[in-house]
């Protein structure tokens, strides 16, 4: 069986956390994949932390239970690093990958990790500027293409396309808005 | 839909892509989670005209379950859907559904029952249900819950069957994850489940009947009878349209699926998405040359006893893991029917039970991995040590 790329998304209640774990299993499943994607439901409190989780193959994925060694941590909400260890688990080689206006280097000092890499990207900033909202989730998932190439980006731009034009009803400025914010992410990322 | 997709849905969605596809006559449902996305996306159907569907709003589970039997008994193909307490406020129509005999189809996304209160999955509230008369079919994915649910329109409806059926899913696990599955076209499905042609029905003027009389000790007894003599009947009829099932779409269905079994020494049986979890596990200890198995049962109403025994003969250790208490202190009510199922089998493996995943604790890789070597263990000791153990709890 192929390898499973594995995802843990790190975000506060109310971040669009879930959401875009639901958008990348719809996207990659429709470039080809198998997926899987689940958040952890808890209280489900605004600004609690929460996790969601991804996992994207070739193969059927039978497996039914929350990544616990993923291959990519993607921290939505800078602040929550402070508070919990984001990077618990994660698979040597393995890379973080935070919101954040920090260099990969300053982040380091934030986030002390003994093994694998740490990423940034300004996906508020990106988002605050292509969307106009605080909306870091798509960008986010533009600079995972980068830093995974789980699937092409070219194919992954266009099937995102269409599942943001169902999914805003065929509001096009929010979904161009959206397509900036992936490609500057993707272009943006930093990584160490 | 015209044809066959592949897609990505939630297990909820997959159920509620199938009601849509089964089309049913009446539903009469109330909202509980981890089941709410069922009703909503179907009553979204309803809004939309795209099925012909009568949707009941009632104020209680007690009272859905009521009006489904009501539009049962009148001839109409009817559905409803519900968890946990949802499931425990419709006991008394449990009971009357299939003392009734009526073909209803309901999706269970099973979680806990109160108290204390908790939203997750494990599966008290359908083991708590085992005595009602309704079969019962458990999903391992959401490709297993739709395929169940539309097996399940032929099994209930079957003449020799005439028996409500239960279609269980792991609530949150897969009802709320988004996974693949191939859905038929809606023509695949109407065909395969037929038009509904009710054995009996109370607007049927050409042929008076009643429903729900008192019946003193004289007839009871009979009317008992013939619904086990009808639960006898479904094992044969759940294996005919499993196997027809499969020739449509090349997943057949049995009462259990065994994965790596037939050689296995050691073997986990574990229901639904856990049994999943336990794949993975299977293919990484055989990759070190274990021989371990996996037995995943789907149907436990009627209990293929014989059959289970069959398929476990050669097995040396057996972990029976069962996701419910019920508190008899002899192990869960998977346990205790498999191991009485083996009572006048000359052969007999190690057996043992584990509680798990109470509440919706998480069961990974590692705690399967526990199990395989308590079941070493148990071999190299040659007895178990520990019939009942519960998994990953602080003691």
């Amino acid at each position: 069986m192929g390898k499973i790329i594995e995802i843990r998304w790190h975000a506060r209640g109310g971040q669009g956390a879930k959401t875009a774990s639901t958008l990348l299993a719809e996207t990659c499943h429709a470039a080809g994949k198998y997926v899987q994607g689940f958040p952890e439901y808890g209280p489900e409190r605004m600004g609690a932390p929460m996790r969601a989780f991804n996992r994207v193959g070739d193969d059927p994925i039978t497996i039914h239970a929350p990544v616990e060694h993923p291959d990519f941590v993607l921290v939505l909400d800078p602040t929550l690093l402070g508070s919990i260890d984001v990077s618990e688990g994660l698979r040597p080689g393995g890379t973080v990958l935070i919101n954040t206006t920090l260099s990969p280097e300053e982040a380091r000092k934030r986030l002390p990790l003994k093994e694998g890499k740490i990423a940034t990207v300004d996906a508020s900033g990106i988002s605050l500027a292509t969307i106009g909202r605080d909306i870091p989730n798509t960008p986010m998932m533009g600079a995972l293409m980068r830093l995974s190439g789980i699937i092409p980006f070219d194919l992954f731009l266009e099937t995102i396309r269409k599942d943001l034009l169902k999914k805003f009803h065929g509001r096009t400025n929010v979904v161009e808005g959206n397509l900036k914010a992936i490609k500057r992410a993707y272009e943006e990322v930093k990584s160490e | 839909m015209a044809s066959r997709q592949h897609v990505a849905m939630t297990g909820n969605e997959a159920v509620a892509h199938a009601m849509r596809q089964i089309n049913p006559d009446v539903v009469a449902a109330y909202p509980i989670t981890p089941q709410t996305d069922i009703v909503q996306f179907f009553s979204q159907f309803v809004a939309d005209g795209v099925v012909k569907t009568e949707f009941v709003t009632v104020e209680s589970e007690h009272s859905a379950m009521s009006a489904t039997i009501g539009a049962a008994a009148s001839g109409a193909r009817a559905m409803t859907a519900t968890s946990s307490q949802g499931l425990a406020l419709m006991w008394e129509m449990l009971h009357i559904a299939s003392g009734y005999r009526l073909p209803i189809v309901m999706p269970v996304v099973n979680r806990t029952l109160s108290g204390p209160i908790n939203i997750h999955c494990d599966h008290s509230d359908t083991m708590g249900a085992l005595t009602t008369g309704w079969i019962q079919l458990y999903s391992e994915s959401a490709q297993e819950a739709y395929d169940n649910m539309i097996q399940a329109v032929r099994i209930a409806e079957h003449p020799d069957v005439q028996l409500p059926v239960m279609v269980c899913q792991d609530g949150f696990i897969t009802s709320h994850g988004i996974e693949n599955l191939e859905v038929l076209s809606d023509e695949e499905v109407a065909q395969f489940i037929g038009e509904y042609k009710p054995v009996y029905s109370v607007l049927d003027v050409n042929r008076p009947i009643t429903v729900g009389p008192l019946v003193l000790p004289d007839y009871l007894f009979e009317m008992k009878f013939q619904q086990a003599k009808a639960m006898e009947a479904a094992r044969r009829v759940i294996l005919e349209v499993g196997k027809e099932y499969g020739r449509l779409t090349g997943r057949e269905y049995g009462f259990f699926e065994g994965y790596r079994l037939e050689d296995a020494e050691r073997v986990i049986v574990v229901l639904s998405s856990t049994a999943g979890t336990t794949r993975v596990v299977v293919d990484e200890l055989r990759r070190k040359g274990e021989k371990v198995g996996l037995l995943k049962p789907r149907v436990i109403r009627p209990f293929p006893a014989s059959e289970l025994r069959e398929a476990l003969s050669h097995a040396r250790a057996v972990a029976i893991m069962d996701r419910a208490e019920t508190f008899s202190t002899q192990g869960g009510p998977l346990f205790c029917e498999i191991r009485a199922a083996f009572y006048d089998a000359p052969e007999r493996p190690l057996m043992r039970n584990y509680i798990f995943g109470l509440g919706g604790r998480d069961v990974g890789t590692s705690q399967i991995e526990k199990v395989f070597a308590d079941l070493a263990a148990d071999l190299a000791r040659g007895s178990v040590k520990t019939p009942v153990s519960y998994l990953d709890v602080r003691e």
